[in-house]
């Protein structure tokens, strides 16, 4: 056998063996977590043989349906407005040249790099002092959540919206223009479109920032609102159960299930199926 | 009917200090093939965008076939473009691409399918209908451009330097068929260009631009063999230069003095050129190395310096007795042949007058 070439990696058995090792390390925790979801063991330490007890409790335990309703209900809320939001400043900062724009541009991407932490606490604060209500019926007790959960996710879709847009041939605007679009038409049938990739990979940010959000929801949600990761955190103060990993395991096949359904979404048409 | 279709009167446009393009009346014909041709930044491409409404001038009037469309927005202009970079929508297929056009003004999709077919049958698309742009070469794209700009029949068509971006093979094809297109839709083009050749092979009259100006509007042969510029001879095709004194003008006429021939009649370009130079095209010039002197014709003594050979000719440099270098073209017309001369072979060179133009130097 030849030796092999230096674009071969993996005929390289240390290379193998450092790209198991680097599987191992991302995903063990996780398969653990899975597994120890089936321990039949109140205490979850030792395996103690295989149920899905837990998994019947976790559904039946209604202060966490609500918590894990109120998480989606955020993330699909403060998803759509984050891509809303986003892909308007991406789109006003690749079309328009003004004064200042490099301070807004700059200003706009603060949130990513703000801790959370800080982000948390002026929000709470500001609440405060506007005197926002509390003890709203539901959902209208999840707006200040959301409005928190759309300031730290909304820069992310505006980076990658932004990213998308360097590639675009504005002379594609102009000949819809030529063609007769009006203004509307032109950003309905070729700019959108255009976006739209930048747009899916950005809410798909955005959702999973908000679903896995303790840090800004703990402090801006009102005393008896919950969401999935403050709950589990509740939970996991009284002990680790199962019900916890049963839990939590959902979450991770909802995740992966969404993340495939975008990815096929966001395939080029090209290379689907063809006549 | 008026001779002219598109009048373009007075034109001028600035960015910020920068004038693009600087009082530029024109009067282009019905289907006419109009070619603005100049070097880059000469402002040829943004006079093509006042034309297709993506500018607003500074000064003048758009009129096209009798309506003002000065202040006119570009989705409602009986005009139509074909962008350099084709701008071919990459998320529609072909036939989506085409159909744009007539989808945004509202036309069913029933009355528009045949216009879309004939369209493409046009451009000898038929058949890539469901094609992707991605799945197509960059000719056939400027074929997609085409037709979609065709499709809403336009009154003028607008091609900004449409064959640039293809290779010299597809661009030679495209030239003979957007020719023939032009003549088979009767559409007025007007293309933009900074290819000479491509404007002389192509179009019925050419508009040559130099910095926001233009400085001389005329059919190829004219342009060719009497720019009214040296500009105009210089960018246009290869020209020798040699500077002289003007002794005395009459008409059409003026007496020169060069220290080569001494003193002779020769054409002017233009009756307000006093002062200038000669021009004489390289293949108006006869290399000679024994003959007797033909008849009527001035001779120059020189030798040759350097050969260029371009397979079907060669440019001949030499260096003239009082040290004017000099280009001759000629034509490989054997086969079998001597070839080129040597460098330093002491040859002559015959010139006619008549193919010797006195023009202005600016």
């Amino acid at each position: 056998m030849a030796r092999p070439g230096p674009l071969e990696y993996t005929r390289r058995w240390w290379l193998r063996g450092w790209l198991l090792a680097t599987f191992v390390f991302l995903y063990a925790p996780i398969i653990v977590l899975i597994v120890f979801s089936f321990n039949d063991s109140r205490r979850n330490v030792v395996w103690r043989g295989f149920t899905t007890e837990y998994y019947w409790k976790a559904f039946t335990n209604t202060s966490l349906l609500e918590a894990f309703t109120n998480s989606i209900v955020i993330a699909l809320l403060s998803t759509g407005l984050s891509v809303i939001v986003g892909g308007l400043l991406a789109l006003g900062l690749y079309r328009f040249r003004f004064r200042g724009r490099a301070t807004v541009e700059a200003a706009s991407a603060l949130p990513i790099v703000v801790p959370e932490i800080c982000l948390g606490v002026a929000l709470l604060v500001f609440f405060a002092e506007i005197g926002w209500p509390t003890g709203l019926p539901w959902p209208l007790n999840l707006a200040n959540i959301v409005a928190g959960h759309v300031a730290f996710s909304f820069p992310f879709v505006a980076v990658v919206v932004r990213a998308r847009l360097a590639g675009f041939d504005r002379s594609q605007e102009e000949a819809s223009r030529d063609l007769g679009a009006s203004e509307w038409q032109t950003f309905r049938f070729v700019t959108l479109p255009f976006m739209a990739p930048g747009l899916v990979a950005g809410g798909l940010l955005a959702m999973t920032l908000s679903l896995d959000d303790f840090v800004v929801t703990f402090f801006t949600s009102g005393p008896d609102t919950l969401t999935f990761p403050v709950k589990v955190y509740s939970m996991v103060r009284f002990g680790a159960t199962p019900e916890v990993n049963a839990a939590s395991t959902l979450l991770i096949l909802l995740t992966v299930v969404l993340t495939v359904l975008a990815m096929r979404l966001q395939q080029p048409a090209s290379q689907g199926p063809r006549r | 009917m008026s001779d002219s279709f598109v009048d373009v009167t007075g034109i001028s446009k600035r960015f910020g200090d920068a004038v693009a393009v600087d009082d530029v009346s024109l009067a282009i014909r019905r289907n006419e093939f109009f070619a603005l041709l100049g070097p880059s930044g000469c402002g040829k491409t943004t006079l093509l965008r006042v034309l297709a409404g993506f500018e607003v001038p500074n000064a003048g009037r758009i009129v096209i076939d009798g309506d003002d469309m000065t202040r006119v927005p570009p989705n409602r202009r009986p005009v139509n473009m074909v962008f350099q970079s084709y701008a071919v929508f990459p998320h529609m297929s072909v036939e989506a691409n085409v159909a744009y056009g007539l989808r945004v003004e509202g036309v069913a999709p029933d009355a528009a399918r045949p216009r879309v077919v004939e369209a493409l049958e046009k451009v000898k698309l038929t058949g890539f209908a469901e094609r992707r742009p991605d799945q197509l070469s960059g000719g056939q794209r400027q074929r997609v451009a085409l037709a979609r700009a065709l499709v809403k029949r336009p009154k003028v068509l607008l091609l900004d330097e449409p064959l640039s971006a293809l290779d010299k093979k597809l661009r030679e094809e495209m030239q003979l068929e957007l020719v023939r297109l032009q003549h088979e839709v009767g559409i007025t083009f007007v293309m933009v260009t900074h290819d000479q050749e491509e404007a002389l092979s192509m179009a019925n009259r050419i508009a040559v631009m130099d910095r926001g100006r233009v400085l001389q509007v005329a059919e190829p042969r004219t342009l060719y063999e009497h720019p009214a510029h040296h500009f105009v001879a210089d960018f246009i095709g290869t020209t020798n230069t040699l500077p002289v004194d003007v002794r005395s003008v009459d008409g059409e006429r003026a007496l020169v003095h060069h220290p080569l021939f001494g003193e002779l009649n020769v054409d002017r370009a233009s009756p307000d050129v006093a002062e200038g130079v000669l021009i004489v095209r390289p293949e108006k010039l006869r290399l000679d190395f024994s003959a007797p002197p033909v008849a009527g014709e001035l001779m120059i003594e020189a030798t040759v310096e350097q050969i260029a050979y371009y397979g079907d000719l060669s440019f001949v440099f030499v260096r003239a007795s009082d040290g004017t270098q000099l280009q001759i073209s000629r034509y490989n017309v054997n086969r079998v042949d001597k070839g080129d001369p040597a460098a330093g072979t002491a040859c002559r060179i015959g010139v006619h007058p008549e193919d010797l133009l006195l023009v202005g130097s600016d």
